[in-house]
C-alpha cells in the first residue's frame, strides 16, 4: 500500500494551523461564490487565483481546491431555499429540494444535500487515491503521439457526446485552439496571429478569458433575467441532521449508483451537469412510485447531489494523472498549476510527491471540514441573498478586473476580459457551449506541441497515430466518439434515458 | 430551529414588467455571429498561410496547426450560417427584448466606464465610483449606504491585495498624491 503511506504523509504536510486556516477561508469564499447566482465555481476560482500567487504551491492549491468544494456545497443552498440553482449542476436538486422546503422540510433537504455531496466526493477521492497513481505511472510510458491521441480523444468526446449542436461545439473548440496559438510560437519562436500588436505578443491568457467568459457574462445574464428571489429561511438543528443520517443506509443503492455515474462522467468530460441529471433520472426510473418524485422526495435530493459532487471531484483525476482537466474548474486549477511552475501530467506524481499527496489529502480534509462548516452556517449564507444585487454586481465586476489584471499586470487584459464578457454573453444566448472553448484554450499549446513533436519524430507520417496498439486504440476511440451521434442511433432507447427529466 | 415559515423575499426594485417588444431575433444574431466567425477564420487563416502552413525539413511550419484550425472554424461557421438560414423555428425566437437590453446595458455601460476610468484614475478610485454610482443610480439605494459600501469594499480590496498579498493594481493620481 504505497499510496496509503504517501497519503498519510500528505496529511502530515497539511495538519498545520496555517493550512487549516487557509482551508476554512477557501471553503467560506467558495460557499459564498456558490451561493451568489452571478458567480460560480469556475469564476470563483479564477477571480481568487491571484490571491494565491504569492503563496507556496501547496498552500495555494489547498485554498483553491477548497474554494472549489465550497462552491459545490454552496450551489445546493440556493437551489433548495430559493428554487434558484447557483450552479447549473444544482438544477436537478431543485426538482425535489424546493418542494421539500415548501413543505417546511428545508433543514432535512439541506442536510440530505450536504451529506450526499460529502458521500459523492468521498467516493471520488477514494477513486483518485488509488487510481491516479496507477494511471500516471502507466502514462509515464506515453510519448508525444500518445499524448496527442489523448488530447484528440478529449476534444472528440466533447463534440460527439455534447448535447449542443455539433457545429457549435466545433466552433467553440476551434476558436479556443486558435486563440491559444496567438503570440510567440513555442517551437520556432516565430510570431503568429499578432498582426503587429505588442499587446498580443503575450498571447491570450487563459484565465483572463475565463474571467470574462464566466464572470462578466454571467453578470450580464443575471441582470437580463432580473432577479426576484422568493425563498425560505432555514436553520439546521442537530436532531434533524441525526435523523437524516439515521435513514442514510436505506438509500445506499441510490448513493452508490449516483457515485458511480458521477465518477464516470467526471473522468470523461461529460461534466457534473450531465451527471446530476442522469443520477436523478435513474433514481426516478428505479423507484417503486415514480409519481412522488418532484413533490419533495428525499431521494430526489440525494441522487443528483451525490452524482454532481462525485463528478466534480473525479474531474480532478485526469487533470492530475494526465494533465487533462475533466471540467472547466479543473481546467482553471490546471492553469494555476502552470503559474506555479508545476507541469501537470504523469511526471507530477514523481517529481512533486509532496504536492500531489498534499492535494489529495486536502480533498479528504476539505470535505469533512466543509460538511461541518456548511451545516452550521447555512442561515448566514442564505441571508447573503438579501443583499441587493445592485450592490453585489459592481463588486463582482471589480473582483473580475482585479483578477484579470493581476495575472500579467497588463491593462490590456482588463479590456480583453470585457471583450470576452460580451462574447460569452452572446455565445450563451445562441447556444455555443463555453466549456469546449475553455478546455481548448488551456490545452491548445500542449496539444499542438504533442502533434508537432510526433510529426517531427515520424517525419510527417500520419500513421504514427496508429503505430502501436496503445496509441492506435486511443486514436480509433477518439474517431468513434467524434461520430458517436451517428452510431448512437442504435441506442436511441438508452439516449432517451440520458436526457433531462421534466421537473 | 424550525422557523421555515419565515420567508426571505428578495426583489429587484428596478425590475420592470414583462411583455416588452423584441429588439432582435435569435436567428439574426446567429447569422451575424456566424459571419463574424467566418471573417475571423479567413483573417487568421490568411495570416497563418503567410507565416507558413506547409512542411519543411524540421516538420510542420509554425502556421500549419492554426491554419487547419482556421479551416475547421471557417467550415463550421459556414455550416452554422446555412443552418441558421434554414431553421425557421429558431429564427423567430427572441434574442433580447427591449427591457432586457436596457437592463443589460445598465450593467455593461458602467463596466465599460469602469475599465476606462481604471486606465486613467487607477483601479481603486474607479472601483469606488463604480460601486457607489451603480448602487445609487441603478439600485436606488440611499446615498450614504452607497458611499459607505463603496468605500469599505474598496478599502478592503486595497488592504487585501496591495498590502497583505502584495499584488499590485493599476494606480492613478490619487494614489500618487498619497505616496503609494
Amino acid at each position: 500500500m504505497e499510496a496509503f503511506g504517501l497519503l498519510l504523509h500528505g496529511f502530515a504536510v497539511l495538519l498545520t494551523w496555517k493550512t487549516l486556516l487557509l482551508m476554512m477561508v477557501g471553503l467560506v469564499l467558495g460557499i459564498f461564490v456558490g451561493v451568489l447566482p452571478g458567480l460560480g465555481g469556475p469564476n470563483g476560482v479564477a477571480i481568487l487565483l491571484p490571491l494565491t500567487f504569492t503563496m507556496d504551491p501547496t498552500s495555494a492549491i489547498v485554498m483553491l481546491s477548497c474554494i472549489y468544494w465550497g462552491a459545490l456545497f454552496g450551489g445546493a443552498i440556493t437551489s433548495i431555499l430559493f428554487n434558484i440553482p447557483g450552479e447549473a449542476w444544482s438544477v436537478a436538486t431543485t426538482f425535489d429540494g424546493y418542494p421539500m422546503a415548501q413543505q417546511g422540510r428545508a433543514a432535512e433537504a439541506l442536510t440530505a444535500a450536504f451529506t450526499s455531496s460529502f458521500v459523492g466526493s468521498l467516493v471520488a477521492v477514494l477513486l483518485i487515491t488509488f487510481l491516479a497513481p496507477m494511471i500516471s505511472s502507466f502514462a509515464l510510458r506515453f510519448g508525444p503521439p500518445e499524448f496527442f491521441a489523448v488530447y484528440l480523444l478529449t476534444f472528440c468526446s466533447f463534440v460527439g457526446l455534447g448535447r449542443e449542436a455539433k457545429h457549435k461545439t466545433v466552433i467553440s473548440m476551434s476558436l479556443g485552439l486558435l486563440l491559444a496559438g496567438v503570440g510567440m510560437d513555442t517551437v520556432s519562436g516565430q510570431l503568429r496571429m499578432t498582426f503587429g500588436s505588442a499587446e498580443l505578443l503575450r498571447g491570450i491568457n487563459f484565465l483572463v478569458a475565463v474571467i470574462g467568459l464566466f464572470g462578466i457574462s454571467e453578470i450580464l445574464l443575471t441582470m437580463e433575467e432580473r432577479l426576484a428571489l422568493r425563498g425560505h429561511a432555514a436553520g439546521i438543528s442537530l436532531r434533524v441532521v441525526l435523523s437524516v443520517w439515521k435513514d442514510l443506509p436505506k438509500y445506499w443503492v441510490t448513493l452508490l449508483r449516483s457515485s458511480v455515474i458521477g465518477c464516470w462522467l467526471g473522468i470523461t468530460p461529460g461534466g457534473a451537469i450531465a451527471a446530476s441529471f442522469m443520477g436523478y433520472n435513474l433514481a426516478k426510473r428505479f423507484a417503486k412510485d415514480q409519481e412522488s418524485f418532484g413533490k419533495g422526495r428525499i431521494e430526489g435530493v440525494f441522487a443528483p447531489e451525490t452524482a454532481a459532487h462525485a463528478s466534480g471531484t473525479s474531474a480532478l483525476l485526469p487533470m492530475l494523472a494526465l494533465g487533462i482537466p475533466g471540467s472547466g474548474t479543473a481546467a482553471i486549477l490546471l492553469g494555476g498549476l502552470m503559474v506555479w511552475g508545476l507541469n501537470p501530467g504523469p511526471l507530477l506524481f514523481v517529481e512533486h510527491k509532496d504536492f500531489v499527496w498534499g492535494l489529495i489529502a486536502s480533498m479528504y480534509l476539505g470535505n469533512v471540514v466543509g460538511l461541518v462548516l456548511v451545516l452550521t452556517t447555512v442561515p448566514i449564507f442564505a441571508s447573503i441573498l438579501r443583499v441587493p444585487f445592485a450592490a453585489v454586481a459592481p463588486m463582482i465586476v471589480v473582483s473580475c478586473a482585479i483578477g484579470a489584471y493581476a495575472i500579467q499586470n497588463a491593462m490590456f487584459d482588463i479590456w480583453l476580459m470585457l471583450g470576452f464578457g460580451v462574447v460569452g454573453y452572446v455565445f450563451k444566448k445562441i447556444g455555443i457551449p463555453l466549456a469546449p472553448f475553455t478546455l481548448a484554450l488551456v490545452l491548445g499549446n500542449r496539444a499542438e506541441d504533442a502533434f508537432r513533436l510526433s510529426m517531427i519524430g515520424s517525419g510527417g507520417d500520419m500513421k504514427v497515430f496508429w503505430s502501436n496498439g496503445l496509441v492506435g486504440t486511443i486514436t480509433t476511440l477518439a474517431i468513434v466518439l467524434l461520430f458517436w451521434p451517428v452510431i448512437d442511433k442504435a441506442f436511441v432507447g438508452l439516449g432517451r434515458m440520458l436526457r433531462p427529466a421534466r421537473a | 430551529m424550525s422557523n421555515t415559515e419565515l420567508e426571505i423575499v428578495v426583489d429587484d426594485p428596478t425590475a420592470p414588467e414583462d411583455n416588452s417588444p423584441a429588439v432582435v431575433s435569435t436567428g439574426v444574431v446567429d447569422v451575424v455571429v456566424s459571419l463574424l466567425l467566418l471573417a475571423l477564420a479567413v483573417v487568421l487563416g490568411w495570416d497563418n498561410w503567410r507565416t507558413g502552413a506547409s512542411w519543411d525539413s524540421t516538420g510542420p511550419q509554425p502556421g500549419y496547426f492554426p491554419f487547419y484550425l482556421s479551416v475547421i472554424l471557417g467550415g463550421a461557421s459556414l455550416y452554422g450560417l446555412g443552418a441558421a438560414f434554414l431553421s425557421r423555428r429558431e429564427a423567430a425566437e427572441t434574442f433580447v427584448t427591449r427591457a432586457q437590453l436596457r437592463r443589460v446595458m445598465a450593467v455593461f455601460v458602467p463596466t465599460l466606464l469602469f475599465c476606462l476610468a481604471t486606465q486613467y484614475l487607477g483601479l481603486y478610485v474607479a472601483s469606488f465610483f463604480l460601486i457607489a454610482g451603480f448602487m445609487r443610480l441603478v439600485g436606488k439605494i440611499a446615498l450614504w449606504k452607497s458611499l459607505l459600501t463603496a468605500f469599505v469594499f474598496t478599502a478592503v480590496m486595497f488592504v487585501t491585495f496591495d498590502i497583505v498579498f502584495d499584488v499590485i493594481m493599476p494606480k492613478g493620481p490619487l494614489e500618487a498624491a498619497l505616496g503609494r
